[in-house]
């Protein structure tokens, strides 16, 4: 089995797919331009941006870092998936809320990557959030109002009362602070 | 698509790989996480014509002690290792080490085996590695062998494995309880190569310490021991002064896009007072 083009078979968000790939072909590639589902963008290409970030076995991977062919056999789960099972859905809303976006393009990587330290339970740190966050590159917000977001999620799952503090948006009064 | 064609084969054991490698007429790269070689080639800094993919192969996932050293398998990935209540007792360096390398998706794919492979100069694990007097085991035609880490990093992206050998898995002696280690780097954003970074292993002996080893990176082709000023701190770990001027004599870094070597020297000063507070804490 060795070859420039392969089929392989694969799990992309719950349903599977057998599609023939060239061995050159990225996993963000294979995504977007096989199966259509765009939400997972192409940014930098070499691992620096994470806007590609999507799931592969359930765990947070660069698409651009992963060869399609790699993925005969796997469970891949892009942003489109993850956010119709309705699991980030306090997320995204805290993102809207906190006003955590702007153009968009660095979001589905920024909910996924935010999903997994969440995923791990617990209030974390926003040096921790800002370590988790350090592979992805955002070019709005200044990052300050995806921490935010982050921070108030992980309270509220955490059934800890919202912070209040100087610096911080108060819970229900988005337009101020900021 | 932005790399350069090639061909794909799996690999089902460490005898196929090889034999993989070995059948190529061209140019074939072991992939393993793929996490800086897949960027070479989307940005075609290497155009291979066969990519040896070695993830399926059995046996290389493990970390286990054995005949007195803690074995790291190749294919073990970066946030495996980053939970192993193994590293962390018996290799607290390279725990030390793990959450700086890279971002929490690149963790999840990239192995430790090819951090050592691709041998980049300014990774962390190769220092950590050769702080560690550690040792890298490697298959090829000729069956199995086993390189001490200092003899193994011999140039820029350069080791001692040949293009039909498979790196199966990195080996360092356990620490013991007067084990000190040191750990710090700068980099202009978490989980970026460094600019300039420093690894460190020594024994506390009385109020001294002995053995310390001083490794850095990002200064140099290679993971680049400072021995002036590992003499300096074993005569008076207290003045670190001296030490830091001792390095004069060990670093001669290359100015790079990331920092002139006017800044690397003045940076590998202050990475060495942290760390050699790092390597005396617990003295009183």
């Amino acid at each position: 089995m060795s070859g420039h083009s392969h089929e392989i078979r694969l799990t992309v968000n719950g349903e599977e797919f057998c599609e023939s790939v060239e061995a050159r072909q990225t996993l963000v590639e294979f995504v977007r331009e096989n199966l259509g589902l765009t939400g997972s963008h192409i940014g930098c290409e070499h691992g620096v941006c994470g806007a590609c970030t999507l799931l592969l076995d359930g765990a947070i991977v660069r698409g651009c870092l992963m060869l399609a062919v790699q993925c005969d056999r796997a469970r891949v789960d892009t942003i489109e998936g993850v956010a119709d099972s309705g699991t980030i859905a306090d997320l995204q809303q805290a993102f809207a809320t906190r006003n955590a976006l702007q153009c968009g393009f660095c979001t589905p990587g920024m909910l996924l990557t935010a999903a997994q330290l969440l995923d791990e339970g617990g209030v974390p740190s926003r040096a921790k959030i800002r370590a988790q966050l350090s592979g992805n590159y955002c070019r709005c917000t200044g990052y300050q109002a995806i921490v935010d977001a982050i921070e108030t999620v992980a309270r509220a799952r955490a059934k800890i009362p919202p912070l209040q503090g100087k610096g911080r948006i108060a819970e229900g009064d988005p337009g101020r602070g900021r | 698509m932005k790399p350069a064609a090639f061909a794909y084969a799996k690999a089902f054991s460490l005898d196929h790989a090889i034999e993989l490698l070995g059948g190529a007429s061209a140019e074939a790269r072991v992939l393993a996480g793929g996490q800086s070689l897949i960027a070479t080639l989307n940005m075609r800094l290497s155009s291979p014509d066969l990519l040896v993919d070695i993830n399926a192969v059995p046996g290389l996932d493990g970390i286990a002690v054995k005949d007195g050293m803690l074995e790291i398998g190749a294919l073990v990935r970066h946030a495996q290792a980053e939970r192993s209540d193994l590293v962390a007792r018996y290799a607290p360096l390279i725990a030390m080490a793990l959450p700086h390398i890279g971002h929490a998706a690149i963790r999840n794919r990239g192995t430790i085996g090819g951090s050592i492979a691709f041998a980049d100069p300014a990774a962390e694990l190769p220092a950590c590695l050769v702080a560690l007097g550690g040792e890298v085991s490697l298959a090829g035609p000729d069956g199995r062998r086993s390189v001490a880490a200092e003899q193994f990093f011999r140039g820029l992206f350069e080791t001692a494995l040949s293009p039909r050998d498979v790196l199966t898995a990195i080996r360092v002696p356990l620490a013991t309880r007067d084990s000190r280690f040191g750990f710090a780097e700068f980099s202009r954003r978490h989980g970026d190569y460094a600019m300039v970074g420093l690894a460190a292993q020594a024994r506390a002996e009385g109020d001294g310490l002995r053995a310390i080893r001083l490794v850095y990176f990002g200064v140099g082709a290679t993971p680049v021991r400072a021995r002036n000023a590992e003499a300096a701190l074993a005569a008076d770990p207290l003045r670190i002064a001296a030490a830091a001027s001792a390095l004069a004599r060990d670093l001669d870094p290359p100015d790079d896009l990331q920092a002139s070597a006017a800044v690397k020297k003045h940076l590998a000063g202050v990475l060495l007072e942290r760390v050699a507070q790092q390597l005396m804490a617990g003295h009183t």
